[in-house]
C-alpha cells in the first residue's frame, strides 16, 4: 500500500467507527419510539 | 434546548469540515515522514477526547458513589460509551500509522500495551452495564469506573517513565512541533471535541428515555391483572 493509501485507510477507518456508532444510537432510538408507541395503544394496558 | 442541538449539529459539521480541509491540506507536510504524518491530526485528537471522558466517567461515577444520582449515572455510562469508541479509533488509526512508518503494525511496548489495557478495561466496564441485571450494576460499574481512570494518567505519562517506540507527548513532553501543525492539531481537537459532546448529548437523551420506558413497562407489569405479580 502507498503511503497515501495508509493515510487515507486511516481517515477512513475513522470516520466508519464514528459512523457505525451512530448508526446504533439511532437503531436503538427507532426501537425505543415503537415501545412507546406500543404503550400509547389504549388496548394494550387494559 | 431542542433548538440548540440542530444549531450546534451544523456547526460541528462546518468545524469538522474545516479541520479535515487543515489536516489535509491546509497543515505543513512533514519532511521525514511524508503525508503519512497527517494521521496525526485524528490519532492525537481522539486520543485526548477519549481521555477527557474517561475522566469523566471517573467523575460522575466518584458522583454517583457519594449521591446516587441517576443522571450521575447516566453520565457515566455515557460518557465511557463514547470514550470507548475515539480509544478505538486510536487503537486503529495508531497502527495504521506505524505500519508505514516503523514498519511494524504493532508492538509490545508500554504505551501501546496500556493504551489497550485501558480500551479492555472500559469494555469490560461496558459488558458490565449490558449484561448484569442486578440491581447493584451501577455501584459495581462506578467502582470499576474509578479503577479504570487510575490508568489513564499511566497510559499519557507512560513515555516518561519507559522507554517505547511510541514518540513523546506533544503536551508536556519537552519535544517542538511547528506551531501551524499545533494550530491544525488544536482545530481538529475542539472539531472532535464538539463532536463528541453533542454524541454524549443524543446518547443521554437516548437512555433517559429508555430508562422512562422501562419504568413505564414494570408499572404496566404491575397493573395488568394477568402480570405474574398479581
Amino acid at each position: 500500500m502507498s503511503r497515501n493509501g495508509y493515510l487515507f485507510a486511516a481517515y477512513a477507518a475513522t470516520w466508519i467507527i464514528h459512523i457505525a456508532y451512530l448508526g446504533t444510537i439511532v437503531r436503538r432510538y427507532s426501537r425505543l419510539q415503537r415501545e412507546i408507541e406500543d404503550l400509547k395503544k389504549p388496548g394494550v394496558r387494559s | 434546548m431542542k433548538r440548540a442541538f440542530p444549531i450546534l449539529g451544523v456547526l460541528t459539521a462546518i468545524l469538522l469540515s474545516y479541520a479535515l480541509y487543515l489536516a489535509l491540506i491546509g497543515a505543513p507536510t512533514e519532511k521525514t515522514m511524508g503525508d503519512v504524518q497527517r494521521i496525526f491530526y485524528y490519532h492525537v485528537p481522539s486520543a485526548w477526547t477519549a481521555f477527557i471522558l474517561f475522566f469523566v466517567n471517573f467523575g460522575a461515577s466518584v458522583f454517583y458513589l457519594i449521591k446516587r444520582r441517576s443522571a450521575a449515572d447516566i453520565v457515566a455510562l455515557v460518557s465511557a460509551e463514547v470514550g470507548v469508541v475515539f480509544c478505538t479509533v486510536v487503537l486503529i488509526t495508531g497502527p495504521i500509522w506505524a505500519r508505514p512508518v516503523w514498519g511494524i503494525w504493532w508492538t509490545w511496548d508500554m504505551r501501546l500495551t496500556s493504551t489497550l489495557v485501558l480500551w479492555l478495561i472500559y469494555v469490560s466496564y461496558l459488558f458490565l452495564r449490558r449484561f448484569s441485571s442486578s440491581g447493584e450494576t451501577p455501584l459495581l460499574a462506578a467502582a470499576l469506573a474509578v479503577l479504570g481512570a487510575v490508568c489513564v494518567p499511566f497510559v499519557y505519562f507512560s513515555i516518561w517513565f519507559f522507554r517505547t517506540q511510541h514518540p513523546q507527548p506533544v503536551m508536556g513532553g519537552g519535544g517542538s512541533i511547528d506551531p501551524r501543525m499545533l494550530h491544525v492539531l488544536l482545530i481538529n481537537w475542539l472539531a472532535f471535541s464538539c463532536f463528541a459532546f453533542l454524541v454524549c448529548w443524543s446518547r443521554y437523551r437516548l437512555e433517559r428515555l429508555q430508562r422512562d420506558v422501562d419504568q413505564a413497562h414494570a408499572m404496566e407489569s404491575l397493573l395488568d391483572p394477568r402480570g405474574s405479580l398479581r
